[in-house]
C-alpha cells in the first residue's frame, strides 16, 4: 500500500541535482561522508515530516538491505 | 565512606513463642521505597498488613536520587511530600553537551506548567526517602516493619499465602490473604515460585560516584556526550542535598573492574571533569552494568510483584524507584476493595494490564535512551552523532536528543476501567490520565487541587454560579463504594468546603466548563467526565472502574 510517498519524478534538471549531491562529498574519506549523509537524510526526513511517507521509504529501502 | 546511619533493631516476633499460626490480610516482603510505600498506601486503604524485611537498616548510598512529581504526588498522600520537598534539591533544567563545545547543544525543562505544588523533580538520596517512610510507619496503625524476618519458603494456597521466616531467633510461619513482592530485583520471592525475568543486560559499565564537594554548578542535569575528560562515553552530573553530587561515568564493557574502582583512580577521572584543584569526599563509589527485564505477569494468584521485583530499567529516565510507586498507586485501593468484598478479585486484573503496559513503556523509552547513548554500531554512532552536531542550529535535530526520556506519569488510556467520554475535552487530559495539580482555596487557606482527590473516588464539579453540588451527588457518598463530590465555586462566591481556583488554571487544565463532572479514581487518574451531572451515569462509571456488573 503506497500513498503517502511521492516515487514519480519531481526534481527539476536531475543531473544537476545528482551532481552537487556528489560533489557535496568531493575529497571526503568514507566515514566523512557518512556523517555528512546522515546529516542529509535528518535534514530531508524532518522536511518530509509526515511519518506515513517516512516509513513508507524506510519500508522501501528495506526491500534493499542484502540477506544476513 | 560517609553514611553512617541507624541500626534497626530486631524485636522477637511473638509468633516464636505462639503455638497458633498468624493471619494477616496482606504481607509485604522488602522494605525499600516500594515495599514500605505499599504498607502506608493499604493503611491508608484500612488494609492491616506487615512489611518483612530480611535486613535491619536503609539502603547503602544514594542510589535512586530523581524523584518525579507523580512519585512525589504519591508520597505526599503517604505523608512524605513536604519533607522530601524540604530536604531535597528541586530542579527542572537539563543541559546536554557534546565532545569539545563548551556551551550545550540542547537544554530542556521538565516542567511545563507551572503552577503546581511539586517540581518536575527532585533529586534525594534514597536512604532519606526510606527513612522518612519509616517514621510514617512508626506513627501508622496498620502496618509495621519486622526487620531482619527473611523470608525462605513461600506456599500459595487458593486462599493466600504461606511464608516462612528465618529470625535470628528461630523460624515461624505466616499466613495471608495476599502477598506483594516488593524484594527488589533480584527477588527471593520471585525465584522461590520459578517465575520467568525475561529481558536483556547491556554490555557496559557505569561507575557512579556520588562525592561531597562545595561546587557552584547550578542545579540542573548536565550530561555529557563523548567529552574530553571520557572519550567515547558519556557522563552525567546531578546536585543532591548536602553537597552531595552524583557523577556517572560510561566505562565500556571491557575493563578491569577491581582497577576501575580504586580511589585514587576514580579522583582522576573525577579530578579531569571538574578540575585537577577539586576538594571532594566519596560518599559511595560503584560500579554497575544495567538490564532491562519484566516478568509476563505481575499478578500470579494470591502473590502480586511491584517495583524492580517485576520489572527493571537502566537508569536513565528515572524509571524504577518512580514506577514502582506508580505501582504502588495503583494497587493499594483495589487490594482494598477486593479484600473487603466491595470489587471482584479480578479487578487485581487491571493492575497486571496497567502496571504491565507502564512496564513496557518504561523499558522501550530506556532501551531507546540506551542505546542513543550507547550506540551498537558504526552507523548508530555516526547518525548520533550527526544529530548532536545539528541539535545547535535546528529544532527538530534537538527532538531526536535522548539523554533519557524522564519519568512522567503513566497515561492509561487503554484501561478498561474508562468510561469513554461522550464530548469533547479542549485539554491535555483524557479518560487515564492523572490529574493535573493547580492552586486552589478550600475556606479561603490555600492548597493544592490534587490533594483534594486522593481519598477514594472523587467528583470534581465545576458549579455555574455559587458552589452547591449538583442534585443527587450527595447520596454517591453513601454508596457501597461511595464518591466524594468536591465542588470548583462558580461565579458568585463559595460556600464552606468548596474550592475556589482563583487563577482559573483548573479550569483550563481540566476543560472545566459549567456543569462539567470529572470522575477520579482513589489513584487521582481521571476515570469518566461528562459535561453535565447524572446519577445513573456516574454510579456506571464507577461501576466499571471496579470491575462490577453494570447497573441498569
Amino acid at each position: 500500500m503506497r500513498n503517502k510517498l511521492h516515487t514519480e519524478p519531481r526534481i527539476h534538471d536531475p543531473d544537476d541535482f545528482y551532481a552537487r549531491l556528489i560533489g557535496l562529498h568531493d575529497g571526503l574519506s568514507s566515514d566523512q561522508s557518512h556523517d555528512l549523509n546522515c546529516k542529509l537524510i535528518l535534514l530531508m526526513a524532518n522536511h518530509i515530516g509526515d511519518r506515513e511517507a517516512l516509513d513508507e521509504a524506510l519500508d522501501v529501502v528495506r526491500k534493499y538491505r542484502p540477506q544476513t | 565512606m560517609r553514611g553512617v546511619r541507624e541500626i534497626y533493631p530486631f524485636e522477637r516476633p511473638a509468633e516464636l513463642d505462639s503455638a497458633t499460626r498468624s493471619r494477616l490480610p496482606v504481607i509485604i516482603v522488602g522494605a525499600g521505597p516500594v515495599g514500605m510505600a505499599m504498607g502506608l498506601d493499604l493503611d491508608r486503604h484500612g488494609i492491616r498488613n506487615i512489611i518483612l524485611d530480611d535486613d535491619n537498616k536503609v539502603s547503602i548510598g544514594s542510589r535512586a536520587i530523581c524523584w518525579s512529581k507523580r512519585a512525589l504526588e504519591v508520597l505526599d498522600r503517604l505523608g512524605c511530600g513536604e519533607r522530601m520537598l524540604d530536604k531535597g534539591v528541586t530542579w527542572n533544567l537539563g543541559k546536554v553537551f557534546f565532545g569539545d563545545r563548551k556551551d550545550p547543544v540542547y537544554g530542556f525543562n521538565m516542567l511545563e506548567q507551572e503552577d503546581q505544588q511539586f517540581p518536575g523533580f527532585i533529586n534525594l538520596q534514597q536512604y532519606f526517602v526510606e527513612e522518612y517512610l519509616i517514621d510514617e510507619i512508626d506513627n501508622s496503625e496498620l502496618t509495621g516493619i519486622r526487620w531482619e524476618n527473611e523470608v525462605t519458603a513461600i506456599e500459595q494456597t487458593t486462599e493466600g499465602a504461606t511464608v516462612t521466616v528465618s529470625t535470628p531467633e528461630g523460624d515461624y510461619k505466616l499466613d495471608c490473604d495476599y502477598l506483594i513482592a516488593a524484594d527488589g530485583s533480584r527477588s527471593p520471592i520471585r525465584k522461590m515460585l520459578g517465575f520467568d525475568f525475561g529481558g536483556e543486560t547491556f554490555q557496559d559499565h557505569f561507575l557512579i560516584a556520588d562525592i561531597k564537594m562545595k561546587a557552584d554548578f547550578p542545579t540542573e542535569r548536565w550530561f555529557w556526550f563523548d567529552p574530553p575528560f571520557n572519550r567515547d562515553q558519556s557522563a552525567l552530573l546531578h546536585k543532591q542535598p548536602d553537597d552531595v553530587w552524583r557523577l556517572d561515568f560510561q566505562l565500556g564493557w571491557d575493563i578491569d573492574r577491581e582497577q576501575e574502582l580504586k580511589p585514587e583512580r576514580v579522583a582522576r577521572r573525577i579530578r579531569a571533569m571538574l578540575g585537577e584543584d577539586l576538594e571532594f569526599e566519596f560518599e559511595w563509589v560503584s560500579i554497575y552494568t544495567f538490564q532491562c527485564r519484566q516478568m509476563d505477569r505481575f499478578v500470579h494468584n494470591r502473590v502480586i510483584f511491584a517495583g524492580d521485583a517485576a520489572h527493571l530499567v537502566s537508569p536513565f529516565g528515572a524509571r524504577g524507584a518512580n514506577s514502582g510507586l506508580q505501582d504502588v498507586d495503583n494497587l493499594g485501593w483495589k487490594l482494598a476493595l477486593v479484600l473487603q468484598r466491595k470489587a471482584p478479585a479480578r479487578l487485581l486484573e487491571s493492575y497486571n494490564d496497567e502496571r504491565v503496559t507502564a512496564a513496557k513503556e518504561n523499558i522501550l523509552n530506556s532501551t531507546r535512551a540506551t542505546d542513543f547513548i550507547t550506540p551498537k554500531s558504526k552507523t548508530s554512532r555516526i547518525f548520533r552523532d550527526a544529530t548532536l552536531e545539528l541539535s545547535p542550529d535546528f529544532e527538530f535535530a534537538r527532538k531526536f536528543v535522548n539523554s533519557g526520556r524522564l519519568s512522567i506519569a503513566c497515561i492509561l488510556d487503554d484501561s478498561e476501567l474508562n468510561t469513554r467520554d461522550r464530548a469533547r475535552y479542549d485539554c491535555t487530559l483524557v479518560p487515564g490520565s492523572p490529574g493535573i495539580d493547580a492552586p486552589v482555596t478550600i475556606d479561603g487557606a490555600d492548597s493544592w487541587f490534587m490533594k483534594t482527590i486522593r481519598d477514594g473516588f472523587t467528583g470534581v464539579y465545576f458549579a455555574q454560579e455559587g458552589s452547591s453540588a449538583p442534585d443527587g451527588a450527595a447520596e454517591l457518598e453513601t454508596d457501597t463504594i461511595p464518591v466524594k463530590t468536591v465542588v470548583v465555586a462558580g461565579d458568585s462566591g463559595a460556600d464552606a468546603g468548596s474550592m475556589v481556583d482563583y487563577k482559573g488554571l483548573l479550569r483550563q487544565r481540566l476543560d472545566g466548563q459549567a456543569g462539567t463532572y470529572c470522575l477520579f479514581r482513589p489513584d487521582q487518574h481521571l476515570v469518566a467526565r461528562w459535561r453535565s451531572f447524572d446519577l445513573r451515569t456516574v454510579r456506571n462509571a464507577v461501576a466499571r472502574a471496579t470491575m462490577q456488573e453494570q447497573m441498569a
